[in-house]
């Protein structure tokens, strides 16, 4: 039943996606609602199947590397959908959606569910929670950064187009990317802490090296580096949008890490 | 009854004329009231605004509201002979006033198509209407659905959307950068006329604060005054600069005055926060090697004009969608002012069938006084269910034939087959048998001196259809 909701759910945030990258070139009122509907339709199947997951209580809760992923991509069409309702941020979906589709599709490609952590400690999908929900906080800075340098590169060439329309004025995507990390960042530092904690507890090491913890702290460290620049130096606009666009480059090497390790952790 | 609409409007007469026409506001009741004491003007609306001039009205005849409203033009201003005013003149009746009035009322007619003010000039027109009576149930409906089509056309298309003149394109690009313009600081460099209004374009959006340079000073402080801003001497405007959001460049130097360099320094002092530079001036005042300045965003005249044209086609296309959707209302008005028609034979045959009922049951129950009062109901109600049969069908018939192009016939038909039109003259009460009087061609057209002189100043009151 939940294989069937999650295929479904990928369905609509396929054809989300797919019709929002054509509203970025055209202007339809009609397919700007028709992508919004399937979103929202989609967030709903997805809803249910994570529920039915959560309850189904055969597995520990968000252990795996692919529940965690299914999680950030609920978190991520959850955020665009306040966005989209409470702000009329459409556009937003252009960008988050086939983020959010392509994490979802991760888990299906992925190899065979590997926990991340030993079952034995039953806290750990608090720290996979944390660190997700910093991760979605990053992921809408790095859509933000990506809007900024498009909507950038529209007015310096004097391209006034149905994309230049669309897309928010340059001072709201930097103040959307700083207030993306500044609500990620802790998350993050969170998930960090607790992911130490647990590491205590089912390796009796707060830190063992893996690339997946290296990668944690330089992205940590990075971004605490990015909102320490702003403050200081004044490390805005563009170039805060290119720095969140490498910082999220960071995010995925340590997915990466995650899954390198935990299918090294399955073989051991 | 006929909707028929006569004026003039910058198609087809010059301001000159068009100034000599309008009717100030102290004075519109006036000619309101005025208006309604032509014979067979049963209804009117004075639409005035600096480009148009137009006269709705429902009269009798098409032919003689024609030329009462001819009449009404000239006798409000007396120094304008009818020979002067014909030549400038258009005549619409029937569906073609409903097409007119939902065409000036979606900007489609106006100087500047999809300008946003003619909608709330035809409100005021149809307000000033209603307060003096001279709109009744005909007028109301038109320009109801008139505002509602202007209403439509601006939410349904895209043709009030864009910036269309080159100081507010200004304001359209800044909002790009900066979204809110409320806390934001301008800075004019030189007061060159366009400058200055695309600083009051931006002041009208919120701008906070504005700086101002010029060479003489004295002239910094006359402007600076305009905006409520600051004015700074000439030669340190450069040192301001990062304090500016927005900078708008206008002198008439014949070199450069802000260099890449200049606008590096601002951008790093400002802490990276972008800047928006606007260089209207011909020569250009600001380097064109700003546009590879990080964080800096200059336009020249030329960016400008292009941006507007953009703009300009892109009203054309929308003006087609907004067409349609006039179109597409003039048919559902056209369909009620039909079923209109009937009304008036509907209810004199519902009256007719009404009297023959009384008259015959009065007749046979003084025969039958022996009869119970429950006897009596019944043959009433027989009487009653009898005539409501016979009449229904054609009831029925005229109602959807009303709407049909052959609506006439019918109610024709249905006058004669129940000879309505006797039964009314008979009465005395037929509206429909009075011919109008009609006026003799020049008659018409010369004003009595006793009638009153419209002042051929302009209305202040009377905006532009605005360039926006």
């Amino acid at each position: 039943m939940t294989v069937v909701f999650f295929q479904v759910t990928l369905g609509l945030y396929f054809l989300g996606t797919v019709a929002f990258l054509i509203c970025l070139v055209r202007r339809s009122e009609a397919l700007s609602k028709i992508a919004l509907g399937l979103a929202g339709l989609g967030f709903l199947t997805h809803t249910v199947a994570l529920a039915l997951q959560l309850w189904s209580g055969d597995e520990l809760k968000w252990v795996t590397f692919q529940k965690a992923l299914s999680f950030f991509s609920w978190s991520l069409v959850l955020v665009f959908l306040g966005a989209a309702i409470r702000q009329h941020l459409q556009v937003l979906g252009s960008f988050i959606l086939p983020l959010a589709f392509l994490s979802l599709v991760s888990t299906a490609i992925l190899p065979a569910e590997a926990p991340v952590l030993h079952p034995m400690f039953q806290g750990v999908w608090v720290h996979v929670t944390l660190s997700m929900l910093g991760t979605v906080g990053f992921a809408v800075a790095f859509v933000a950064g990506l809007m900024y340098l498009m909507q950038e590169r529209l007015l310096k060439s004097k391209q006034f187009n149905v994309l230049s329309f669309k897309l928010p004025p340059l001072d709201f995507l930097d103040r959307l990317n700083q207030q993306s990390i500044l609500l990620g960042f802790p998350f993050l530092t969170l998930g960090i802490l607790t992911g130490a904690i647990s590491a205590q507890i089912t390796l009796g090491a707060y830190l063992s090296w893996n690339p997946e913890q290296i990668w944690a702290l330089i992205t940590w460290g990075f971004y605490l580096i990015v909102l320490m620049g702003r403050v200081t130096v004044g490390w805005r606009a563009k170039k805060a949008a290119y720095l969140t666009i490498v910082g999220f480059a960071g995010v995925l090497l340590t997915f990466l890490g995650v899954i390198l390790k935990s299918s090294g952790a399955s073989v051991s | 009854m006929h909707i028929i609409t006569v004026g003039l409007s910058h198609k087809t007469a010059p301001v000159e004329l068009r100034e000599l026409l309008v009717v100030p506001d102290s004075r519109m009741g006036e000619a309101l009231s005025r208006l309604r004491t032509y014979p067979g003007v049963k209804e009117g609306m004075l639409l005035q605004t600096c480009n148009r001039v137009e006269v709705y009205a429902v009269v009798d005849q098409v032919e003689s509201g024609f030329s009462a409203i001819q009449e009404f033009l000239v006798d409000s201003h007396l120094s304008l002979s009818a020979e002067q005013l014909l030549p400038h003149l258009y005549w619409h009746s029937g569906e073609r006033t409903i097409s007119h009035l939902f065409r000036v009322t979606a900007s489609l007619d106006s100087m500047v198509v999809g300008e946003p003010q003619i909608l709330g000039q035809v409100k005021e027109a149809f307000r000033l209407a209603l307060t003096h009576n001279t709109s009744g149930i005909i007028l109301n409906k038109l320009v109801k659905k008139a505002i509602s089509v202007g209403k439509r056309v601006r939410t349904e298309t895209r043709i009030a959307e864009n910036a269309v003149s080159v100081s507010y394109a200004a304001v359209e690009l800044a909002k790009k950068v900066f979204g809110y313009l409320s806390a934001r600081t301008v800075m004019l460099v030189g007061a060159g006329e366009m400058a200055k209004l695309a600083a009051q374009h931006l002041v009208n959006h919120g701008v906070r604060q504005v700086l101002l340079t010029t060479r003489d000073p004295g002239r910094a402080r006359t402007v600076a005054n305009r905006f409520q801003g600051l004015p700074i001497p000439f030669e340190e405007f450069r040192g301001d600069m990062a304090k500016a959001d927005i900078v708008i460049c206008s002198t008439g130097a014949s070199h450069y005055l802000i260099t890449a360099e200049d606008v590096q320094r601002a951008i790093r002092e400002r802490k990276n926060r972008p800047i928006f530079l606007i260089d209207v001036s011909v020569p250009r005042n600001i380097d064109p090697a700003v546009r590879d300045v990080d964080n800096a965003f200059l336009f020249d005249i030329d960016d400008l004009e292009m941006h507007v044209e953009q703009n300009r086609e892109e009203r054309r296309a929308e003006s087609v969608k907004a067409e349609a959707i006039a179109n597409e209302e003039v048919d559902v008005i056209q369909k009620w002012l039909q079923s209109l028609v009937a009304t008036p034979t509907i209810v004199a045959l519902r009256k007719r069938v009404e009297e023959i009922k009384q008259a015959e049951l009065e007749k046979a129950l003084n025969r039958l006084c022996t009869l119970s009062d429950q006897d009596r109901e019944t043959v009433e109600g027989l009487a009653s269910g009898i005539v409501n049969k016979l009449i229904h069908g054609s009831l029925v018939a005229l109602k959807s034939a009303a709407q049909s192009s052959n609506g006439s016939i019918y109610i024709d038909a249905a006058r004669r087959f129940y000879d309505l039109d006797m039964s009314e003259n008979a009465q005395g009460g037929d509206s429909r048998s009075s011919t109008p009087p009609r006026f003799s061609d020049q008659a018409k057209l010369n004003p009595s001196p006793d009638q009153v002189e419209v002042s051929p100043s302009v209305n202040p009151k009377i905006s532009h259809e605005s360039k926006k």
